[in-house]
């Protein structure tokens, strides 16, 4: 088996793998790191989204396909 | 029993003109194709496709839908020579499919090559676009998703190679559930409720709002979740070509490899009769549009008429026999590709148990809802907001500058599986272990004589011969390079090809 970083509490408990030490709980980044975070993805999609959006979304129009 | 198996990806990518949504899509789509082939140096309806083994009304249930009761979207099979079609070098077929370009992958038989080729056919899609982009003109643009947000939806089919032996019915029982509860881990995210985004809301999966049904032939209307066209482009009595038309097309390569390697488990299951316990989920159709509502993954459903479960919970069910199936039968030593699905399933599962938001680098839906969410927070935008549906939209873009998930990506913030250049390869060769081998190469090699192909034949028009020469490919894991690459080297000319092939076996039968 290939190397098992997560347990879910939903494991069999005769799986050898179970006595693994718990993995730390992941650590939150600090809020402002992830507000800047969050920041530097908002801006990347500002930079190149369709000025209009009402007209942009009126304009897509697709026939059903399969 | 492994993640591998032959499989493959067929998408049909949303087209539109900016400004002018009255453009004719079938028109359009044969454009696409056809850019795309002349500047490969082919001619669209050159190495056009062979028709002779398509049966799209042949149910796996065992009968035939009387053509004349067939809706005309269901009749694939009648050539229309307006209609643009050819078959790249990688063994892909590009062709116009109703109203959409598609691009349907070579067969492949791993979960990481599966989405490999569909990636090359983003970068197909993603060319034929620079390539109608003249100066002045509007352009063509395409998009990898499944619907407009306005009852139109379009799809994203899977194919596995399953065993004719396993009864229908048992594929039937085990894969509704699964189905109806992966989106949790696959689908792409949309924003919009309903089929015509009435309600306002973002969902996990494109496409689950346009199921109605648990099993039937249909693909273009009363979509069922389990889909029943038997069309197997093989050697009939042996395989089931399982033919998913349930799923999204997907960007985040961690989405698409689960997405294809726990299905495949899934059916390694359902064929080894490993699925010992009852799953069955009430009311189905129902059922999967509740968790696709649901971003917090706390919506239920009933399962085996007395215990509740979320999504997850589900998912961890199929997760726990697949694993324990695994360790009865090959203990700790799993191949590379196995390993590395059931990694990703734990993990992701842990993850969106955990926390759904924490999953944003790997799982589609997670990603568009975190950015949807920013803009939301920052500008305090509604769900109604046009700015969102444009997002939504703008996701798929296929252009690298102009695609919201594609820019995510460069940025890297999104877990890449499969690096570029393997992608770049894989837009012109064939994977080397199935007969997409011997179609691709023979394309590449002989691009004059191929008069035709398709997934089970390739026919040759050859200036020796008095009539078509169709070699059959009939055996998907034949035509292999290991099986014909040594004659496709030695041979100069395609008669000598099929000299060569006479006095050796066929490449496919």
């Amino acid at each position: 088996m290939a190397t098992q970083e997560h347990k879910s509490p939903q494991r069999r408990d005769a799986d050898p793998a179970d006595d693994a030490p718990e993995p730390a709980p992941a650590t939150a980044p600090a809020k402002q790191e992830l507000d800047s975070d969050i920041d530097s993805v908002l801006d990347e999609i500002d930079g190149v989204l369709e000025s209009n959006s009402e007209e942009f979304v009126r304009g897509f129009v697709q026939k059903g396909g399969q | 029993m492994t993640v591998r198996r032959v499989m493959g990806i067929e998408t049909e990518y949303g087209i539109s003109v900016p400004g002018d949504p009255t453009a004719n899509p079938m028109v359009l789509s044969g454009r696409v194709v056809t850019a795309y082939a002349t500047q490969q140096g082919m001619r669209a309806a050159r190495a056009g496709w062979d028709y002779e083994d398509e049966a799209p009304l042949r149910d796996a249930r065992g009968f035939d839908m009387a053509r004349a009761i067939a809706d005309p979207s269901q009749l694939t099979d009648e050539e229309d020579p307006t209609l643009a079609n050819v078959v790249l070098t990688n063994g892909a077929r590009l062709y116009v499919d109703h109203a959409h370009p598609e691009y349907s992958s070579p067969e492949v038989t791993t979960p990481r090559a599966a989405i490999t080729w569909d990636r090359a056919g983003e970068l197909v899609m993603r060319e034929a676009v620079g390539l109608l982009a003249a100066p002045g003109a509007p352009g063509v643009n395409l998009y990898k998703n499944n619907t407009d947000g306005k009852g139109a939806s379009y799809g994203t089919h899977e194919n596995y190679l399953m065993s004719r032996a396993t009864p229908f019915a048992d594929v039937v029982r085990h894969l509704i559930p699964f189905f109806v509860a992966r989106q949790v881990m696959c689908g792409s995210g949309r924003v919009g409720i309903g089929v015509e985004s009435t309600r306002p809301g973002f969902q996990l999966a494109q496409r689950s709002d346009f199921f109605e049904v648990e099993v039937g032939l249909e693909t273009t209307l009363k979509r069922p979740i389990i889909n029943t066209r038997d069309e197997p482009h093989a050697v009939a009595e042996r395989y089931r070509r399982l033919h998913v038309i349930i799923g999204d097309a997907n960007h985040s390569d961690v989405s698409n490899l689960l997405k294809l390697g726990t299905t495949s488990l899934v059916l390694g299951m359902i064929e080894a009769g490993a699925i010992t316990q009852d799953l069955t989920v009430d009311k189905p159709v129902e059922s999967l549009h509740r968790l696709s509502h649901d971003p917090t993954l706390k919506a239920t459903i009933e399962v085996a008429g007395r215990r509740t479960m979320t999504g997850v919970q589900l998912l961890w069910s199929y997760y726990e026999l697949a694993d324990a199936w695994l360790q009865q039968l090959y203990g700790g030593e799993l191949d590379p590709d196995t390993a590395e699905v059931m990694q990703r399933w734990e993990q992701v599962l842990t993850t969106l148990e955990r926390d759904p938001m924490d999953a944003a680098r790997e799982v589609d839906w997670v990603t568009k809802l975190q950015a949807l969410e920013g803009f939301r927070a920052r500008d305090g935008l509604e769900w109604s907001d046009p700015r969102l549906k444009a997002i939504d939209i703008q996701w798929s873009d296929v252009r690298a500058d102009k695609g919201l998930f594609n820019r995510l990506l460069a940025a890297g913030r999104v877990d890449q599986l499969v690096d570029d250049e393997t992608v770049r390869a894989a837009v012109t060769a064939p994977p080397e272990d199935t007969r997409a081998y011997f179609r691709g190469t023979c394309l590449a090699r002989f691009p004059h004589e191929v008069a035709a192909a398709s997934w089970d034949s390739v026919i040759f028009d050859v200036s020796s011969q008095p009539s078509l020469q169709r070699v059959p490919t009939l055996e998907p894991e034949r035509g292999t390079k290991s099986h014909v690459g040594g004659l496709l080297e030695q041979a100069d000319t395609a008669d000598e090809l099929l000299r060569l092939l006479a006095q050796d076996t066929p490449a496919g039968a």
